[in-house]
């Protein structure tokens, strides 16, 4: 069921020349990148090329040391974290962070700051993760890979968030459970919730994303739409080192 | 469906069926029954047994209360606070100005008038450690966070100046604390002889950890605890303000060591304004064994400990300076990280 979208030239983060050190290390370096409202938006790059730093400075979990991060018409690069997640924004990170010691239950009981998790949105979330179900009142640490993640990204969905920001979800998972990602982020796709995804994984993102920008060394150097991209395999080979084989 | 298009109605128990067995890990349970049950041999007499074991296991609640504090303060945040024993001394102390005026009640041999006074003394060592533990935090731990090596000069400072503050306040003497009329004595078990006060350190350790155990699997806030024990970043992620988290759970690890400090003060009998920095070796130790801040790791641990220093103290009394430390050797070998660890810092 497709929502009703404001419009897509007001875009729901902007990143405007932002920086981020880490100790001595200058990590991104003038980073410009824009989020459209709604559906999905890929950050790709080689490995280092700064995607994970990029996602947590947005979360304020390392600060940025110059620039400007604008959510939803609103500065948040000098908001903490708490204060970023309470404006609307959810992070799923590469580990995927779930509490191990608590119950899938506690998991996402604690992601609803609302109070009570909402019944009917968790039988939405079952729908495509019926393995969280099945596993309730099961300590989250004792889950398979693919479960962790499930309980990762359930927990950042449980209540309604303008912005998922989703950091290697496909990481260490078996195919058939990445085909399972797949459909719930299309499902996902059809609410008023925009996706912010890094991937290594170009088939799932060529497969989901509706906007892409690729990163290396620190900064944007291609942003456009992901079927341009998918489409010049001569652009993704210069851009990513993608060979047709890679994809297939 | 979008899920918002219908009412939301709060969730109730979601059934699994054939749900897997959850793994349990209860080879650190046994621990401590199966210590005492090798002992029996050893000690070669029942009652004596008895009366070592119901020893060992009181001393083990006074330490756990002391300990489980400092274990959560660790865990959640990070923090080597080697000033915890200042709150123990303080706690110790405090509990001073309700039973040196009320001493005449103390005297009279009513349970009840005794429970009473040393209710309120636990009461005011609380109050007084608590806010002592909220200002500590406040001033001395929160511009060290994340900086180890200044926590642990800056936290030995401040138990340092925390001792003199109490020679400054009470005298430098030691202060005797003898029991309430009530708490003296023994009862006989046919030939074993159990402590009377004992028994009330044994019931106020087990309240303890029952309280904790309720809070921290039953409540929210005992749920963001446990999480940021085990991940405060994605605490925090998760738009939860864990610095408020940090104060909350200082100030009621060092009202825990205060009211540990009234129980092992009375135990002593005596008070000193060094007792509580005399206790940190041991408190450190079943932190270690239990597994940086996990609760029920603390408890066992601090059971494990005062068992072992009473079984080896009456066997083989040399042993029983060292038992502690071979005992915390012996755990790490066989778990590295403690019987249960949580934190991952």
């Amino acid at each position: 069921m497709v929502q009703a979208q404001p419009p897509m030239s007001e875009p729901l983060l902007t990143l405007n020349a932002m920086h981020t050190h880490i100790g001595q290390f200058h990590i991104l370096q003038g980073v410009d990148m824009v989020v459209p409202r709604g559906g999905v938006s890929a950050l790709l790059g080689r490995n280092g090329a700064g995607k994970t730093t990029t996602l947590r400075t947005i979360m304020g979990l390392w600060p940025a040391s110059q620039g400007s991060i604008r959510f939803d018409g609103k500065e948040i690069g000098k908001l903490t974290t708490p204060a970023i997640a309470q404006s609307g924004i959810a992070y799923v990170p590469e580990s995927m962070a779930i509490f191990s010691a608590l119950t899938v239950k506690e998991n996402l009981y604690l992601a609803a700051r609302e109070g009570e998790m909402d019944s009917v949105r968790l039988e939405w979330i079952f729908g495509f993760f019926p393995a969280l179900k099945k596993f309730w009142n099961y300590p989250a640490g004792n889950l398979s890979g693919g479960q962790k993640q499930m309980v990762a990204i359930a927990r950042a969905i449980v209540e309604p968030r303008k912005l998922l920001l989703i950091d290697e979800p496909t990481k260490g998972l078996a195919p058939a459970i990445v085909h399972n990602l797949i459909a719930a982020f299309r499902e996902l796709k059809t609410t008023d919730t925009t996706i912010l995804l890094v991937e290594q994984n170009f088939s799932f993102v060529s497969a989901l994303a509706d906007h892409v920008a690729v990163m290396d060394d620190g900064r944007i150097v291609h942003a456009g739409a992901m079927r341009d991209l998918a489409e010049d395999q001569k652009l993704q080979q210069r851009l990513l080192g993608l060979s047709l084989d890679s994809h297939q | 469906m979008h899920p918002s298009a219908t009412t939301a109605t709060p969730v109730t128990a979601t059934a699994p069926d054939a749900l897997p067995q959850v793994p349990h890990d209860i080879a650190p349970l046994l621990l401590v029954p199966l210590l005492a049950l090798l002992m029996l041999p050893l000690v070669g007499s029942l009652p004596i047994w008895i009366t070592l074991t119901v020893a060992g296991l009181a001393m083990g609640m006074m330490i756990f209360i002391m300990a489980s504090g400092l274990t959560l303060i660790f865990g959640l945040m990070g923090v080597l606070n080697f000033g915890h024993g200042a709150f123990v001394s303080v706690g110790a102390f405090t509990a001073t100005l309700v039973f040196l005026p009320l001493r005449g009640w103390l005297e009279v041999d009513s349970l009840l008038l005794n429970l009473g006074v040393l209710g309120l003394a636990i009461l005011l060592a609380m109050l007084v450690t608590g806010i002592l533990g909220w200002a500590f935090e406040r001033v001395i731990i929160q511009p060290v966070y994340g900086q180890h090596l200044k926590q642990i000069l800056i936290t030995t400072g401040g138990m340092i100046v925390a001792e003199q503050l109490i020679n400054v306040i009470w005298g430098a003497e030691q202060i005797p604390l003898p029991l309430p009329a009530s708490f003296r004595g023994a009862f006989l078990l046919g030939d074993a002889a159990i402590e009377k006060y004992r028994l009330i350190a044994v019931i106020v350790g087990l309240t303890v950890f029952a309280v904790m155990f309720l809070v921290l699997n039953r409540t929210k806030i005992g749920l963001l605890i446990r999480a940021g024990v085990e991940n405060r970043e994605m605490v925090e992620a998760l738009g939860y303000r864990i610095r408020r988290l940090f104060v909350l759970v200082f100030a009621a690890g060092s009202a825990l060591a205060g009211l540990g400090g009234v129980m092992w003060g009375l135990y002593k009998e005596t008070l000193t304004a060094a007792m509580g920095g005399e206790t940190m070796v041991m408190i450190f130790i079943v932190i270690i064994i239990g597994g940086l801040g996990s609760v029920g790791g603390c408890f066992i641990g601090s059971l494990l400990m005062a068992l072992v220093v009473n079984y080896a103290g009456f066997l083989a009394p040399k042993l029983a300076l060292v038992s502690n430390i071979l005992l915390m050797i012996t755990v790490l070998l066989w778990r590295p990280a403690g019987l249960y660890p949580v934190a991952q810092h």
